[in-house]
Formats: C-alpha cells, sequence, structure tokens
C-alpha cells in the first residue's frame, strides 16, 4: 500500500508557499536560528515562571511538567475558518439535542437510527438524569472539537469532547507568550484576537443560571492541586474573577449549593466542574469520592444549580457513539453533516472485528472510553509483539473497542535544533454554548507531535502546542 | 472569600516569614563560629532551638555538628521548617490560592521556589553559604516587594498580613525564650554590659544590630535588648510591634465584614498584656512573661482558623 502524500499546511503539496503563511515565511526568512533559539529558551523560561505547568500521575520526582510550545504559528485563512465554524456549530447543535433526546423520549432509538444497546448498556449514560432537563436546557457548556486535516479541504473530527475538554489555558497563555515576544508579528499580520474567552466563559456559564435575583455566582470546581489539569483551573477563575472551589469547601446548606466563605456558607448558581460525573456526588454515585459534594445531585434534579457540564454528558463523547455522529446530526438539524468523521469500525460488530483483525497493522485503535492517548494501538508503528497483543485483546473484549484507517494528518513546520522541520498537528477549538447561543472561539489549541513521524500529538505522550491563528479577512 | 484561601494566605506568608527567619538564624550562627575563637559547635544548639527546630533534629542525628546543625536548617525535607521546606510549603500554599495573589506575587513566590529548588538541591558548600543565605533574604524582600506594591489593601491582605506577624511574634518569642538566661540580673549586675556574643547573637538574629545602635546608643544592656525585642514601637520585629500589626488587620477584617469574633477580643486582650514598662517584666519574671505571650500567640491562631472557617 503507498501512502498518500503528506499535506503541509505551509508548503501543501508541491512546495508552494500557501497564501495563509506568507507572513510567516517572510519573518522566518528575516529571523537567525540563533535569536529564535534564545526566543524558544525565553518561551521556556516565561512559562515556567507562569506556572503553567502540568502534573505527571505517579511522578514524585518530576511532579510538574511544562508542555513544549514551539514558537512558529499555525495560521488558518479565513475563509477556512468560516467553513470550518459552520460545521462545528452544527455539530455542537446536534449533540445537545441528541443528549436531551436520550434523556427524554429517546426518539432517535425509536425511529431506528441508533440500537437501544449503545444507550442502555453504555457506562457513560447515567440514569440519574433521565427526565431532567438542565437549566436553559444545555448540557454542553463547553466543548472542544478535536480536528484533524488531511488536504487543503478536507478535515475530519477526530474526537468531540463534551465532558470537560481541557487546553483551553494553553491556547490563551500560547498567544500571551507570542505577543509578548514576538510583539511586531501582530504588528504586521492581521490575528483574531482570543483572549475574550474567560470573558465570554464567564457570560456563556452566567446565561445558563437557573432563575437567580441578581448576578449569578459562578464557581469553578478543580480535584485540588495534584490534578494533572490544575493550572488550568486556576487559571479559569483567576481570569474569570470567581472563586475556585474543591469538594471539602461546599455543602448542601438549605436547598442550595454554597461554598464555605470567611463570612459564612454562600450559595453558588453556576458550577463548572472539572470533576469526573463519577466523583460528583458520593451519596448518588461513587461512595468513595471525597472531591464532590454529597447531595449535589438531588439540588441539581431540584433546579437548584447549574452543573457545567451537565452529568451524563460523556454518552455524547463515547468512540462507539462518534461512528453514529453523522446519523445523529442528519436526525436532529435535518441538515447533511458539515464536518466529516473519520471512517470507524464498530469493532462489536463480527464482521467490523473480523475486518479489524485482518488489517490491524494499517489501522488505529482506540479503547471505546479512552483518552489521553492512552490504551490506543497505532498498527504502522507497533512491533509484531504489540499486535499481537491487541489482537488478544480486540477478540476478548471486541465491544470496548473501535478502528480506524491511519490517517495522514497534515503538518506544520516546528523550529527544531536542526531548523525548521514538518510535524503532525491536530486541532482543537473550543465552544461555548448558551441558551439560543454557540460561540466558538476563533483558532483553539493545535497540538503536535514533536517527533518525526509521529501520529500522536498528546501532551501526556510528549506531545507540544502552537499559537494557532485565524486570520482576519 | 473562601475559608481554604484565608487559610492558605495565612499559611502561604507563615512559611515565606520562617524561610526568612530561618535563614537570619544560620547566618547568626555561622557569623558566631566565625568571630568566636575557640566556639566548638555548642552555639549551633541554642541556634536550632531557637529556630524551633532542635528536637526534629536529635530524632535523625547521633551528633550535634556545624555542618549538620547547618543542612538541617537549610535544607532537609524532614525539617518541615527548613528553607527549603518552608519555601517549597509556601509555595504550595501560593498554588492553592493562586487566584487570590496577583501575578507579580505569584512570579515572585514561584521564581522563588525555583531557585530554592536548584541551589539547595545538593548541599551547600560552606564558601558559598553566605551568598545561599543572601539570596533567601534578598528573594523574601522581592514576594514582600511585590505584595506591598500590587495587592489590593482588601481581606486577601489582611489574611496575609496575620500570617506574616503572627510568625514574625512567635519567632521573636522563641528566640527570647531560648536566650533569656543572658538578660537575667543575675547574669551580669544590673545595668552592666552583657558578654558582647550573646548580644550579638539575639540582635543578629532579628536582623536589628543597627537599629538597636541608632536607638540605644552602644552600651549593651540587658534591660535595653529587653526593651527594643519586646516592647519598641518602632522595630518591625518587636513582640509589641507585631501585636499591634495582628489587631489592625484583626480590627480591618472585623470592619469590613461587619463582625466582632472571639480572636479580635483575643488580640486586644494580648496586646494589653504586652502594655507594661520592662521593669515590670523582669520584675514578674522575664521567662514566664515570654512562656504566657507564646502561649497566647498560640490561642490567637487557632481562634482566627476558627473565626473565618480555614477549616470548617
Amino acid at each position: 500500500m503507498t501512502n498518500p502524500p503528506i499535506f503541509d499546511e505551509m508548503w501543501g503539496n508541491d512546495s508552494a508557499l500557501r497564501a495563509p503563511y506568507s507572513g510567516i515565511k517572510d519573518w522566518l526568512d528575516a529571523e537567525t536560528p540563533a535569536r529564535l533559539r534564545a526566543k524558544s529558551r525565553e518561551a521556556e523560561e516565561l512559562f515556567r515562571l507562569t506556572g503553567i505547568t502540568f502534573n505527571v500521575y505517579g511522578r514524585a520526582e518530576a511532579e510538574e511538567r511544562l508542555i513544549p510550545f514551539d514558537i512558529v504559528p499555525r495560521v488558518i485563512a479565513a475563509r477556512e475558518w468560516q467553513r470550518l465554524s459552520r460545521g462545528i456549530e452544527q455539530r455542537v447543535r446536534a449533540i445537545n439535542a441528541f443528549l436531551h433526546d436520550i434523556y427524554h423520549r429517546q426518539e432517535i432509538v425509536r425511529a431506528g437510527r441508533i440500537p437501544l444497546e449503545m444507550i442502555s448498556r453504555n457506562e457513560a449514560f447515567l440514569p440519574e438524569m433521565i427526565g431532567v432537563t438542565p437549566p436553559g436546557g444545555v448540557y454542553t457548556h463547553i466543548v472542544g472539537i478535536d480536528l484533524v486535516r488531511t488536504d487543503d479541504d478536507q478535515f475530519y473530527v477526530l474526537e468531540d469532547n463534551a465532558r470537560t475538554p481541557s487546553g483551553v489555558s494553553y491556547m490563551l497563555e500560547n498567544r500571551e507568550t507570542m505577543l509578548q515576544m514576538f510583539p511586531e508579528l501582530f504588528a504586521r499580520n492581521r490575528v483574531q484576537p482570543v483572549q475574550t474567552y474567560p470573558a465570554n466563559l464567564r457570560r456563556s456559564l452566567a446565561a445558563c443560571a437557573p432563575q437567580t435575583n441578581g448576578a449569578p455566582t459562578v464557581a469553578v470546581l478543580t480535584p485540588g492541586i495534584y490534578n494533572s489539569a490544575y493550572f488550568e483551573h486556576a487559571f479559569l477563575a483567576d481570569e474569570m474573577g470567581v472563586e475556585l472551589v474543591e469538594g471539602h469547601d461546599l455543602r448542601v446548606v438549605d436547598g442550595r449549593v454554597a461554598m464555605r466563605t470567611t463570612e459564612g456558607y454562600k450559595p453558588i448558581d453556576v458550577l463548572y466542574r472539572r470533576v469526573d460525573d463519577a466523583f460528583l456526588d458520593p451519596l448518588n454515585f461513587n461512595p468513595e469520592s471525597t472531591l464532590g459534594v454529597p447531595g449535589i445531585m438531588d439540588v441539581y434534579r431540584a433546579g437548584g444549580i447549574t452543573i457545567a457540564n451537565a452529568p451524563g454528558t460523556g454518552i455524547a463523547d463515547d468512540k462507539a457513539i462518534y461512528s453514529y455522529m453523522p446519523e445523529i446530526v442528519e436526525f436532529y438539524t435535518g441538515e447533511r453533516p458539515l464536518l466529516q468523521n473519520v471512517p470507524t469500525w464498530r469493532c462489536q460488530d463480527a464482521e467490523a472485528l473480523a475486518y479489524v483483525l485482518d488489517n490491524l497493522s494499517e489501522l488505529v485503535v482506540k479503547e471505546v472510553h479512552g483518552s489521553g492517548g492512552y490504551g490506543m494501538l497505532i498498527g504502522p508503528a507497533a512491533s509484531r509483539k504489540e499486535l499481537a497483543a491487541f489482537r488478544d485483546k480486540l477478540k476478548a473484549r471486541p465491544g470496548n473497542y473501535i478502528a480506524q484507517p491511519t490517517l495522514s494528518l497534515s503538518t506544520v513546520p516546528i523550529f527544531t535544533r536542526a531548523g525548521l522541520a514538518p510535524r503532525h498537528v491536530d486541532l482543537r477549538p473550543f465552544v461555548l454554548v448558551s441558551p439560543g447561543n454557540v460561540h466558538i472561539t476563533p483558532g483553539g489549541l493545535t497540538r503536535v507531535a514533536l517527533k518525526k513521524g509521529s501520529l500522536v500529538v498528546n501532551s501526556s505522550q510528549g506531545g507540544g502546542t502552537k499559537d494557532t491563528w485565524v486570520l482576519e479577512d | 472569600m473562601l475559608g481554604k484561601t484565608a487559610n492558605g494566605l495565612f499559611w502561604m506568608y507563615r512559611y515565606l516569614e520562617r524561610a526568612e527567619n530561618t535563614a537570619r538564624l544560620i547566618e547568626t550562627g555561622q557569623r558566631i563560629a566565625l568571630t568566636r575563637s575557640g566556639a566548638g559547635d555548642g552555639e549551633w544548639r541554642s541556634i536550632l532551638q531557637t529556630a524551633g527546630v532542635a528536637e526534629g533534629y536529635d530524632e535523625g542525628h547521633g551528633s550535634l555538628t556545624k555542618d549538620q546543625a547547618i543542612d538541617w536548617m537549610l535544607r532537609s525535607a524532614d525539617n518541615p521548617s527548613s528553607v527549603l521546606s518552608a519555601l517549597a510549603a509556601a509555595r504550595q500554599n501560593a498554588r492553592m490560592v493562586r487566584t487570590a495573589l496577583t501575578h507579580d506575587v505569584w512570579e515572585a513566590t514561584n521564581g522563588t521556589w525555583m531557585w530554592a529548588r536548584e541551589a539547595l538541591s545538593r548541599k551547600v558548600a560552606e564558601r558559598d553559604l553566605p551568598k545561599v543565605l543572601h539570596r533567601v533574604r534578598e528573594r523574601s524582600a522581592l514576594v514582600r516587594g511585590a505584595t506591598d506594591g500590587t495587592m489590593l489593601r482588601n481581606d486577601i491582605y489582611d489574611f496575609l498580613r496575620l500570617g506574616t506577624f503572627l510568625e514574625r511574634a512567635d519567632s521573636t518569642a522563641r528566640i527570647l525564650d531560648v536566650k533569656y538566661y543572658v538578660l537575667l540580673p543575675s547574669v551580669a549586675a544590673v545595668g552592666s554590659s552583657i558578654d558582647n556574643v550573646q548580644w550579638e547573637t539575639i540582635l543578629l538574629s532579628v536582623s536589628a544590630r543597627g537599629g538597636f545602635r541608632m536607638e540605644y546608643g552602644s552600651n549593651f544592656t540587658p534591660r535595653d535588648i529587653a526593651q527594643f525585642l519586646i516592647l519598641d514601637r518602632r522595630m518591625p520585629r518587636s513582640l509589641c510591634f507585631c501585636v499591634r500589626k495582628i489587631r489592625d488587620n484583626l480590627d480591618y477584617l472585623g470592619s469590613s465584614y461587619g463582625s466582632q469574633p472571639a480572636s479580635l477580643a483575643k488580640a486586644h486582650d494580648l496586646q494589653a498584656y504586652l502594655d507594661r514598662d520592662i521593669e515590670a517584666i523582669f520584675d514578674g519574671g522575664l521567662h514566664e512573661f515570654i512562656q504566657k505571650v507564646l502561649g497566647r500567640l498560640g490561642e490567637l491562631g487557632r481562634q482566627i482558623e476558627i473565626d473565618y472557617r480555614f477549616y470548617e
């Protein structure tokens, strides 16, 4: 099998500079490698001092690590972005309609578009949410849609993050760092701003509050300083100007969820939680959890608080449900999906499983509930031993896996010791949903595989990030 | 503000103050060792006691040597009050309350920890010690300056000031407690000069040798030194000064929250208790007096935790 050509976002398929990158090329031509190296070090120093780090589990020594930052921006033209954002909005609206339906009448199941067991036997389905409508009818207040590109005009959705998508703080800090280090770049290129995200987030969350008198109180719930994304939790609370709370700061008081302040308990209207469903309420879910708030689900069901994202949204970003997304979009919007799914084999089907087993060395296999790039097989990069081990896993629990063709992801140049070199990237745009409103921040987080030829962009697996520009029209 | 945040601010600044105090005590010990011929490692025992870390040291060490004492105070991970542990704890608390801090304060604190983690990762050679200790004081001054110059004067500031001054009062009281016998009339006839090294230790450990000379001249009497460290209202590390600051900050909190909690009454009581002249303190027993103050400071700290819901 011959590999399709790899599309480079700067140089295209035929080494002709693509228009959005002309400003970047002028800049790179004018810089010396020595100065760029110095700037790279400066960027790292800035990140360390600001404490933009993530924690690595199970490593006491290197407790906090930096996500490597590459100084060459990734550029998206205004027109490309308009097309993408229409597709994203359509998809996010469909996801919210799907969630409402799944927890109410389940029309999509009745219509035979999704088999019942995909819902009823799904770990991410929360029976506690049946019949519950969240305030404002919004399920996914914050969504991250992971996109990859394979060609000049071909984008695919790799996955939908409808639980608690992370990474937005890197999007913001990457821009902040670039603005500090290369102000002249922004004077010459007209880049759409991203800095309004925290203010938009706060406005969007407040718009989803239950009925209140006066301005709603918003808070961010974090599992605590040892969580891998703690920096982001603190960052967002700080930028929004709201409290950053942990489970032990909260308690149900007089039918409201309230936080312990120096002046007593104060009720919260909207809780942006960065804690998984299972840990949210030890009375209703995992009784061992010390991260959540006993009784919060009862307050929630009574309409006393908004939880963002709503409990049970995980059913929409499950990788098996993902394969039904084209049907889901059509079913709820009555339109053709504007964004394409990656062709997906559900290993639950005997036929699909047989195909996957036969073609394992050419496929990417993922766990249905996995994330962070863990528990995943990249066929073309796997050793014979790894393939054999995965084959056994597939046979033992086929329903736990999906498989996709190995896409030839687009590349963008990064700055390496040996100069510029192309590396594979993906893109996670961030979407805010409030009643009747979908807001997409122009750009998003570009993750880049730093190793030559690697397709794994996850930060937990050695990936880095880039500033992502959407140019003004 | 969250009770947890008040707690984090309070402890962040207690630990910052502690790191600085410990560094100053090491400098004091080092100076005595270098300037007093024939001084064995004996002075290090009282330095360890002053820092409140002697017991922990004895648990992990067979004998007392200068090198080990310095290492214990400077960088031991087993000593929660070592400079390195205190800076790590300050930074950990700062991470927890990051939303309450300005970027300047966070970066100064984080930068201090980044420096300390690197500089104190290995045993510090004696020739590098002055530079390292100087850097600790310099970094403390940077955090203090960022705090003073960029933080709003609101309840956040009140809680961090409470941490600073409770820790500082505690430290000064402990220095007096360990060294009180030097100041007793029985050691030197009332009014006469005391042993140079002893007064030097005391004044150096509160960074007040110059200040003392300016105010009292160069005749070091026990009475004057005790007066300076306990009652002087101009000296930023005296018990009176620290307690007045604690009371002030509790007053501010009380008026901004519109409450009169028990800690405020306790601070007023403590201030009244300190309102006496030095002769009366000596008459009643210096040691007993210091013990009483230490006990009341501890009580006050616990009451603040309760009043402002640090834990529940």
